[in-house]
């Protein structure tokens, strides 16, 4: 009976330490509805050299602070072989305003000119260990995980920006090198999930 | 007479108080003026408590942290101090505004340095950035929660192992 409790707990132990993508881990391919009706998967972007996939929302600030420098990444790493896709990890139920039809409004507002998906079901979220609104994971062409973090050092003002943590980090990749640092840390709003 | 004393006694009371609501002035600090700042008592137990006004989470467990503010006021062992990331356009139109609607009684300072980064490792490196985050420290213990908080018997259980 002890035996059995013990090899119980262990199996409960286990069950909440989800497995989480670390730095240099293959990570899977996803199956997302964007907010212009299409299904998007890594896969589908022909010749990319990586996938620049950020969770992000509409309601956090720190995520709305960051709108603008998203779409200027995207457009100008997309023809490099880097495109963002922006990946809405929030359950709608617990935060309304990240509900599909709110994606689809900020998305036709600001023009968005990469996908905007929803994690339905909060599936893939918890595979990557993405912790919060705006959270970055860059992934070489092999779908190799080689940075995750922060866009930059200020979500206040691009201006006053010094360090181009993820610019920095898909130079290093496009040289063949691994960017350091391959981690980084921010401000940002929970993940919500009931 | 004695009405209109009374009236005149409320309106000065009434102003008084306008006054002193206004009188009072935010401690905005970076990561380094915040740890000059912070309290090192040997007898005295900081739950330093990181939020904003536009986390939900956050305001949410609020009161938890006001109720166990309140309840050691007089108490120098426990002492609360709510460290709010809000932006810094946004101190006079809606942190100071949420001060005032909740009569907030743990003290307020407002940690404005964006390169969080550089920062965060130092309150704990389990820390991820997100928010609502709460540090527990008495002389070189400390423990730290990334999450939310659900009742004060919760931050009490906390109190009690230190």
């Amino acid at each position: 009976m002890k035996y059995f409790l013990a090899i119980a707990f262990l199996f409960c132990s286990f069950a909440f330490v989800q497995a989480q993508y670390q730095i240099g881990d293959k990570v899977d391919d996803f199956s997302l509805k964007s907010t212009d009706g299409d299904l998007v998967s890594m896969s589908d972007y022909e010749g990319a050299e990586g996938y620049i996939i950020i969770f992000t929302c509409n309601h956090c600030p720190y995520a709305i602070a960051y709108e603008d420098r998203i779409i200027d990444l995207h457009n100008e790493m997309e023809p490099k072989g880097f495109p963002v896709i922006a990946i809405n990890p929030n359950d709608p139920k617990v935060q309304p305003d990240d509900s599909f039809e709110k994606m689809k409004q900020r998305a036709d507002e600001k023009g968005f000119p990469f996908k905007y998906v929803l994690d339905d079901g909060q599936k893939v979220y918890p595979k990557f260990g993405a912790e919060r609104t705006p959270h970055v994971f860059l992934v070489d062409k092999n779908r190799v995980l080689q940075y995750i973090g922060a866009i930059d050092d200020n979500y206040k003002s691009e201006d006053a920006v010094e360090k181009e943590y993820l610019r920095d980090a898909i130079q290093a990749i496009k040289a063949g090198k691994k960017p350091q640092p391959a981690t980084t840390k921010a401000i940002g709003c929970t993940i919500k999930t009931s | 007479m004695k009405q209109k004393l009374l009236v005149l006694a409320l309106l000065l009371s009434f102003l008084g108080s306008t006054f002193a609501q206004e009188a009072t002035e935010l401690k905005v600090f970076d990561f380094e003026e915040l740890q000059e700042y912070l309290p090192r008592e040997e007898n005295q137990l900081v739950v330093l408590n990181f939020w904003a006004t536009w986390c939900k989470p956050c305001v949410k467990e609020m009161p938890y942290f006001q109720e166990l503010s309140e309840k050691y006021a007089s108490d120098e062992s426990v002492r609360v101090i709510l460290v709010s990331l809000d932006m810094e356009s946004q101190l006079e139109t809606r942190l100071v505004p949420f001060m005032k609607k909740h009569k907030l009684h743990p003290e307020v300072v407002v940690l404005d340095d964006p390169d969080a980064n550089r920062w965060i490792d130092q309150v704990d490196p389990s820390w991820s950035g997100a928010i609502p985050a709460t540090l527990f420290y008495r002389g070189d213990q400390k423990k730290f929660f990334q999450k939310s908080f659900h009742s004060l018997e919760e931050l009490e259980a906390i109190i009690q192992t230190f």
